[in-house]
């Protein structure tokens, strides 16, 4: 029925991507490298905002404190470059659960704007940590890390990289769609329609944000790890506000909400930001111009395109007869 | 530590407060009435500082550019909520997108107006003196500054308490139903704080320019202390604005001179602490 | 029967003819194009140094028409926005996608050390012909073999300068510079030359990249220090001296090359005049040769040439002598780099030749800022004008290079502050 029929057409978008990029130009393939890492990003973000209804403005925090100890253990103690890059990849999904448990405490309480505003100064409290503690995060220098690791496959190889990002996503999306379809996701989702409701009922409404919380760094420090390894070098230009509020526009643009459509607009986003700024000069107006036609214009992202044509079909289907010519109406 | 290294310290953190004051007392009244996280609000800054250079340019008075710049910026700011923000009604995530994508306009147009360089704004002669008091130099420009901060902060704090139309702010900032329901147009007050956020913005961007400097990268780099002075202080209140800025241009000299390794972070963990403990800041209401 | 003989003739005449053409045409044809990408910032705080540093190799280009010995140059430039991030991705689209020969430029230091290992990786030759970092060419050079610099070490005009400070009598000085490996490198090496030779830093301190309000900074300079050794870059320099004359302190100033280069010196005023720096070039430097190229560069683009100008200046005519070598035919990068690294060349800094380690070895110039009038000009501007040469300067100075080698590479810490008070 209707959800078969999404999976479908998923999975096929899945295959798609699967099967072409690898055939794709070089650079291409570390394109779609970027836009899917950053899709577990947009995906993490999307089970606090579109399910929970907590937007959050500093999810990039994660993804640095991934990508910092990523890039620290591999040149400080060379951990992390053959088979121990599994063990990282746990490490990465733990601290960042870990930072988001802290961070947690003090946002998760708010709500609305409030919450914009303590995600974004917990944001900034990790960017300047990570601008200022020279000697762990080598400033603004960055830290450069050695080449990918190799456990009998050569992650140096873009393709079997970009095979392994590819695993790690569609891992990321059946997880997160098991979370979102569980019971606790459609508790989520009730917080989100109405909190209070959900209190009166019962629920323990500050522990399953909470916990969504810590689930949405889990994964953000997931995609950090992965893109340590991917970009090769990670600095504080990483967790600058930008990034947060890219991660944002990503989920809206997609459809929040959606999970896929954190991915779309991944996509999306990243093409316009690595791709279209090296084409032409003026590509911030197009960025500019996404994120407010897609304000004002489609508040529930592309995914919900399908959803109103279907509207609009259906209202003109029950209107039946011809309509007098009127100016263009919403 | 010497007398003269408390003295210049504390002066000069108070004179970067004033400069501060500026630019969140604004930002700070859009969300104490609108609930709107501008984003923008940085941009406005940088743009009343190239605007202001385009004043200077064309009629060689930098007297002139103050209020011509911040008026323009005010202006801005008045369409932007006119035309974009309204129509979205009350829904912070989609505003601060708004604002966000705007700031990204903003950006590339002033980068195709004004060019790519790092530009300054040279103030009068009179200004780029310092003045010699106890054999400590101050300079002149930023006794300007605090004193500018003063004007300004005396002059919103009389129109708030004293005018009517002050407290139809004061109101609405309180609880904009009840302020609807005694018939007040939280609408107007709404467009008139932003156009006003967005004119000390721009002032602030004048002011700013012949310190700070005017370059693209400017917005977003002043915007995330324009929100910590916001945090620290409290929203939507000019008394928090004040404290705020005050505390938040201390801290950041000090610690740069103190601490200068973990300087930023003695900037936003105050920040983070205020928000754990008073989530609407030392002086906000909710 | 005869038609196919026919068919079969003409058929032959046909590929014949064409072969014939193409192999005459194709030696016309052997004009290959050579594919080289730059990175320069041109947006964000460091937007006016990547114009100059465009300009400046642009410049050369429009002199010899675009043709490289026979190779046309397609000169691709991309925004790496003085983000090293941002010059990484940059870099693999032109490596991946344009399929650059060379990717040359980069602005910072730490653009520099990001930069170099995705030539290793993906096997590009890069020319940094701007990122100063030290070890790019000395501890970690083997790590990246399709690197060559045509620009210079942090530390190699500082060392000059050291020892020349020294020699001036200053005894005692206090360090501010961006605290970024740049920063760190150029007062390494200035310490180092400065201390072996009897002289003391007294003081270290550190303004981030980017600082434009030094306030916090100034009051905490030792007042008895003999004088101040700054390192400013992009905006910082124009800021730093005006409010350090404001903050009235009037002690004598030197500083790292770029605190003073002319890519900002117009815009600064008298506070800046007696104030002395080192580099590998000045656009005073009075010879024929760079006031040629002074009046060219000013007279196409405004504005005087900087070091950042020259040096992308120098680094095409070296691609340029290395092209001239194989008649317009790209040798491949190993190659490349081989006879790159061979180059000796009279430029518009003076003579420069390539080192063992791919590094420059070239005149080191104490200038001191004079307002004056230079090359002809009739107008009173402010010049570094040249009271010192040092000539053949190489990134080791005078030290032995595996003593050197063996010393750490400068940083926030090395040498340590033995006298800091």
């Amino acid at each position: 029925m209707e959800s078969r029929r999404n999976l479908l057409i998923v999975a096929a978008a899945l295959l798609a991507v699967l099967l072409l990029t690898p055939h794709s130009g070089s650079y291409i393939i570390v394109l779609v490298t970027h836009a899917l890492i950053f899709a577990i990003l947009a995906m993490s973000l999307d089970i606090l905002l579109g399910f929970t209804g907590l937007p959050s403005l500093g999810q990039a925090a994660y993804l640095g404190v991934g990508a910092y100890l990523t890039a620290i253990l591999a040149t400080r103690f060379q951990f992390g470059l053959d088979w121990t890059f599994w063990p990282v990849v746990v490490m990465g999904m733990a601290i960042g659960a870990a930072t988001a448990a802290l961070f947690g405490l003090f946002s998760v309480h708010a709500g609305g704007v409030y919450f914009l505003m303590i995600t974004l100064a917990l944001g900034m409290c990790v960017w300047g940590l990570a601008y200022r503690w020279n000697s762990l995060t080598g400033g603004d220098n960055g830290i450069v890390l050695p080449p990918r690791p190799a456990f009998g496959i050569e992650l140096a190889d873009d393709v079997t990289f970009f095979y392994l990002v590819f695993g790690f996503f569609v891992a990321s999306l059946a997880l997160l769609y098991r979370l979102v379809k569980s019971p606790f996701g459609r508790s989520l989702v009730g917080i989100r329609e109405n909190e209070l409701r959900m209190r009166i009922l019962g629920y323990n409404t500050w522990l399953h944000k909470y916990i969504a919380f810590i689930i949405a760094g889990g994964f953000g420090g997931l995609a950090g790890v992965l893109w340590a390894h991917a970009h090769g070098l990670v600095s504080p230009e990483d967790v600058v506000l930008a990034t947060s509020v890219d991660a944002l526009l990503m989920v809206v643009l997609g459809g929040a909400g959606t999970l896929v459509g954190g991915a779309i607009g991944a996509g999306i986003v990243v093409f316009l930001r690595e791709y279209l700024s090296t084409l032409v000069p003026w590509w911030q107006y197009v960025l500019g111009g996404v994120y407010v036609l897609t304000i004002l214009f489609l508040p529930g992202g592309l995914m919900s395109i399908p959803e109103r044509i279907r509207n609009r079909r259906a209202r003109s289907a029950g209107t039946g007869e011809t309509r007098a010519p009127q100016s263009a109406s919403s | 530590m010497d007398l003269n290294f408390w003295v210049i310290q504390t002066f000069n953190g108070v004179s970067y407060g004033a400069l501060l004051f500026l630019l969140a007392s604004g930002l700070s009244l859009i969300f104490g009435v609108m609930r709107i996280v501008n984003l923008a609000h940085g941009s406005f800054f940088l743009l009343g500082g190239y605007v202001a250079l385009t004043v200077i340019w064309t009629t060689g008075s930098w007297l002139l550019a103050l209020p011509a710049a911040a008026l323009v910026i005010a202006v801005v700011g008045m369409l932007m909520e006119r035309v974009f923000l309204r129509p979205l009604g009350f829904d912070p995530l989609r505003q601060v997108l708004l604002t966000v994508g705007f700031a990204y306009l903003f950006q590339q147009a002033a980068l195709d107006i004004w060019g790519g360089d790092n530009l300054d704004i040279v103030p009068p002669a009179v200004l780029k003196e310092s003045a010699v008091i106890g054999g400590f130099y101050f300079p002149i420009y930023r006794v300007f500054m605090i004193g500018m901060a003063l004007v300004v902060g005396l002059i919103l704090w009389l129109a708030m308490e004293k005018t009517r139309v002050g407290a139809m702010v004061r109101a609405t900032v309180d609880d904009s139903e009840m302020a609807r329901g005694v018939g007040i147009d939280t609408s107007r007050v709404s467009m008139l704080i932003f156009a006003l956020g967005a004119f000390l913005a721009g002032l602030g961007g004048v002011v700013g320019g012949a310190f700070l400097g005017v370059y693209p990268g400017l917005d977003f780099a002043i915007l995330p202390i324009a929100f910590a002075v916001v945090i620290i202080g409290g929203m939507g209140s000019l008394t928090g604005a004040a404290v705020g800025s005050l505390l938040v241009g201390l801290a950041d000299n000090f610690g740069k001179a103190l601490f200068p390794e973990i300087s930023y972070f003695t900037l936003y963990a105050p920040m983070v602490l205020i928000l754990a403990l008073k989530p609407t800041g030392l002086f906000g209401r909710e | 029967m005869w038609m196919s003989v026919k068919r079969v003739f003409s058929w032959g005449v046909l590929v014949t003819g064409l072969a014939l053409g193409l192999s005459l045409g194709g030696e016309s044809e052997a004009a290959q194009e050579l594919r080289i990408g730059f990175l320069a910032p041109t947006t964000g705080i460091f937007a006016q140094i990547g114009k100059d540093m465009t300009n400046g190799f642009q410049l050369y280009l429009d002199e010899v028409g675009g043709d490289f010995a026979g190779a046309k140059v397609k000169f691709i430039v991309e925004d790496e926005e003085g983000k090293p991030p941002v010059a990484v991705r940059k870099a693999e689209k032109l490596i991946r996608q344009d399929k650059v020969h060379m990717f040359i430029g980069g602005l910072l230091a730490s653009t520099g050390y990001a930069l170099a290992p995705v030539s290793t990786r993906l096997k590009t030759v890069y020319i940094a012909s701007i990122p100063a970092a030290d070890d790019l060419t000395q501890r970690d050079s083997a790590k990246y073999p399709y690197l060559v610099r045509t620009g210079w070490t942090s530390s190699q005009p500082n060392h000059a300068f050291g020892e020349w400070a020294c020699q001036q009598g200053y005894k005692r000085i206090a360090a501010i510079a961006a605290d970024y490996a740049f920063g760190h490198e150029v007062v390494g090496g200035f310490q180092k030359t400065f201390e072996d030779c009897g002289g003391r830093i007294i003081q270290k301190i550190w303004p981030p990249l980017g600082t434009i309000d030094f306030g916090p900074y100034l009051p905490t300079l030792k007042k008895d220090a003999d004088a101040i050794f700054t390192l400013m870059v992009g905006p910082m320099s124009l800021q730093f001296p005006k409010q350090l004359a404001s903050a009235g302190i009037r002690k004598p100033v030197l500083g790292g090359g770029t605190s003073y280069d002319e890519f900002v010196l117009p815009s600064m005023g008298d506070e800046v005049i007696g104030h002395i720096s080192a580099l590998q070039y000045s656009a005073a430097l009075d010879t024929p040769r760079n006031a040629a190229f002074v009046k060219k560069y000013r007279a196409k683009y405004g504005k005087v040439p900087s070091y950042y100008s020259e040096s992308n200046y120098s680094t095409a005519q070296m691609v340029h002598e290395v092209m001239k070598k194989t008649k317009g035919k790209w040798p491949g990068a190993e190659q490349f780099v081989k006879m790159l690294s061979a180059v000796k060349l009279e430029t518009a800094r003076g003579p420069v030749r390539i080192d063992e380690m791919k590094n420059p070895v070239h005149n080191i110039y104490i200038r001191m800022v004079r307002r004056k009038k230079e090359h002809g000009y009739d107008k009173d501007e402010l010049w570094n004008t040249v009271i010192k040469t040092y000539p053949n300067v190489g990134q080791f100075w005078k030290y032995k290079k595996e003593e050197f080698l063996k010393q750490p590479v400068y940083s926030r810490d090395y040498p340590p502050c033995k006298y800091c008070e």
